[in-house]
């Protein structure tokens, strides 16, 4: 595996090439004033300095909605597999933390195949930030910069040249064939001085302590007035949940097709914040208030999830539920650190 | 497919199941009895659940009713949700999707030995049935067995002809109750927690397990904890939405248990520190 530098000429016929090999290039392009990931139909539409894209790229690994099973109404079903080959390009590593997540989580104890089959398949670039966003607050959370998960780490240099760094096979396969020239100890140092840099810039929301303390300040905040209070403004209409990389509920459902003879069981995106989340048949609602709805969220970033994946806090800092949310009450790192005034004053 | 994926299956796909016997039970809940048509028995223990679904209306969790010691699968289903209607309109020889069996199971094995009081609230007994057959079948194994039995109304009173064999036996004890009173009812008259006291077991003692609306389990656990009853020796069996089976979508969390795979059956010292359970 090896290093290698772009100029941004030769970059652009490396993405063009990427685009060029069959296989659809999923990457952040510009739209209405922000940003979204989509399929890249031409090298010069990729924006390498876009600050955050609207919803994160766990929209390929895990779509809106997805056709589990086939069925003849009323008879047997049969497994359906559609994932075909991808490139996922400029994945930011704040969303890249939270698909290794999601494959811990959907690899571990029942095994996920649908999940996991995309996964296998799809080639992540990944992508060092430019432009930090108005509410990300990655660096507090460990999620700057990232090690792992990605097939080719992509970063931009103070000289605008692109460094090009292959962690698996799958990635120096694409680097081989591209024009490019071998990055020199001194480019290293530079990519170092950007991550130097977005270790401290990408931090509009500073969390008072460090992620790992979350599961325990948690331990005893259960019944803070915290949540009340901003839960009385909450629509409950799960943005939070819809923009975030790491939440991955979702819900099953039958459709069938205009013949009423054949149909698909799909699973689509839920939220927790959503009202009959936790409904049963019957009407019971087992977390019918509000504010255990929003709390239930925080809990979940902070203390559960991160038990059943080794104490990884899953929430990456992309800021993204702060931008969503029409109440301006999502924001973990304003909760968090509430509650740590309260435990020191306590 | 990918490499990785291989040798292993699918969470999400059914098996096939086809009804060899249906009856009524009441007004709205549904007995059937199922065959795979694998033509092996699931690998179930008493406490776990099933997700059953017909292909073009949807899939939800199921209580098992029976006990492995017995051949087939036993399920009991209440007309309530567009499944379950659809559930009921099922004749013998028709199909349901099965996957499973899921979850936690009663404590079988350290129950040995041991009195076994079951609390049962309405359809509580649905699940509590399938250890309290399988108790019957290896009768030797256990001590004295208790099970009250509450009821809404005397109309919806389940599984009338084997609570009657049961009455029958003397080696235990079963107390009905209903909420309300009825004509055609001189049995006692009052909310499952109202017989506790009639318990002749050595309740502190016994191992205790408790399924009912959500709304019960307060009482009963109130009413045992009054009874000097230790929490390790209550096993509560809660239902919630478990839409996937497999510990992943979500639904089903009470704080950081997923009812699913940690339940549905919980020792109830086990739910100390969660708050969202009872």
């Amino acid at each position: 595996m090896s290093a290698v530098k772009f100029t941004r000429k030769q970059f652009e016929s490396f993405v063009s090439a990427l685009i060029q090999s069959g296989r659809p290039v999923m990457a952040p392009q510009a739209k209405n004033g922000r940003y979204a990931f989509g399929p890249l139909a031409a090298a010069e539409e990729f924006r390498l300095d876009y600050d955050v894209t609207i919803l994160p790229p766990k929209k390929y690994l895990l779509p809106q909605t997805e056709t589990l099973l086939t069925y003849q109404v009323g008879g047997a079903c049969s497994s359906v597999r559609d994932a075909e080959p991808m490139i996922l390009l400029g994945v930011h590593p704040y969303d890249m933390v939270a698909i290794n997540q999601m494959d811990e989580l959907f690899r571990q104890d029942q095994y996920d195949k649908h999940y996991m089959d995309r996964r296998c398949r799809t080639t992540i670039i990944a992508l060092d930030v430019v432009t930090p966003s108005e509410n990300v607050f990655a660096a507090s959370m460990g999620t700057a910069t990232v090690k792992s998960g990605y097939d080719i780490l992509l970063t931009v240099l103070p000289d605008g040249s692109i460094l090009a760094d292959a962690a698996t096979d799958k990635g120096q396969e694409l680097l081989d064939p591209a024009e490019s020239t071998p990055a020199a100890e001194a480019d290293l140092k530079a990519r170092k001085t950007v991550w130097d840099k977005n270790e401290k810039a990408l931090n509009k929301h500073v969390l008072e302590c460090k992620p790992s303390y979350l599961p325990k300040l948690l331990e005893n905040a259960y019944d803070h007035p915290v949540w009340e209070e901003k839960a009385r403004l909450c629509y409950s209409c799960g943005s939070c949940n819809q923009v975030c990389p790491t939440c991955y509920c979702f819900d099953v459902q039958d459709q069938v097709s205009w013949d009423l003879k054949t149909g698909e069981r799909k699973r689509c995106w839920d939220g927790c914040l959503l009202e009959n989340f936790a409904t049963v048949a019957g009407n019971h609602n087992f977390r019918k208030d509000r504010a255990a709805r929003y709390r239930h969220r925080l809990y979940r970033k902070g203390k559960y999830v991160p038990g059943k994946i080794g104490g990884q806090i899953a929430c990456v800092g992309c800021g993204r539920c702060i931008t969503a949310c029409t109440a301006k009450i999502a924001n973990p790192v304003e909760v968090y650190n509430r509650l740590m005034e309260d435990t020191e004053l306590g | 497919m990918c490499e990785c994926c291989n040798g292993h299956k699918d969470i999400y796909l059914p098996e096939m199941a086809t009804i060899t016997k249906r009856r009524m039970l009441n007004g709205t809940e549904l007995y059937l009895h199922l065959e795979m048509d694998s033509g092996k028995d699931l690998d179930y223990r008493p406490g776990q659940f099933v997700e059953v679904s017909i292909a073009g209306i949807g899939e939800a969790p199921i209580s098992i009713s029976s006990s492995p010691t017995q051949k087939g699968l036993e399920l009991v289903v209440r007309n309530i949700g567009s499944l379950t209607k659809a559930i009921h309109k099922l004749q013998a020889g028709d199909k349901l999707g099965v996957r499973g069996p899921y979850g936690s199971t009663y404590p079988i094995e350290q129950a040995k030995g041991k009195d076994l009081v079951f609390i049962c609230g309405g359809i509580g007994l649905v699940p509590q049935r399938s250890f309290i057959r399988y108790a019957l079948d290896n009768r030797r194994d256990y001590g004295n067995i208790t099970i009250l039995i509450g009821t809404k109304c005397y109309t919806m009173r389940l599984f009338r002809e084997e609570i009657a064999l049961w009455q029958e036996r003397k080696d235990m004890t079963v107390l009905e109750t209903v909420d309300e009173a009825h004509d055609c009812w001189d049995g006692n008259v009052g909310v499952v927690t109202t017989l506790i006291p009639k318990i002749e077991s050595d309740l502190p003692k016994s191992l205790i397990s408790i399924c009912g609306p959500p709304i019960m389990y307060k009482f009963v656990l109130m009413a045992l904890a009054e009874a000097d009853v230790p929490e390790n020796n209550i096993f509560v069996n809660l239902e919630r939405r478990m839409k996937c089976g497999v510990g992943k979508c979500g639904h089903c969390q009470i704080n950081d248990k997923y009812v699913c795979q940690d339940g549905p059956v919980f020792r109830y010292s086990d739910l100390a520190l969660v708050p969202e359970a009872i």
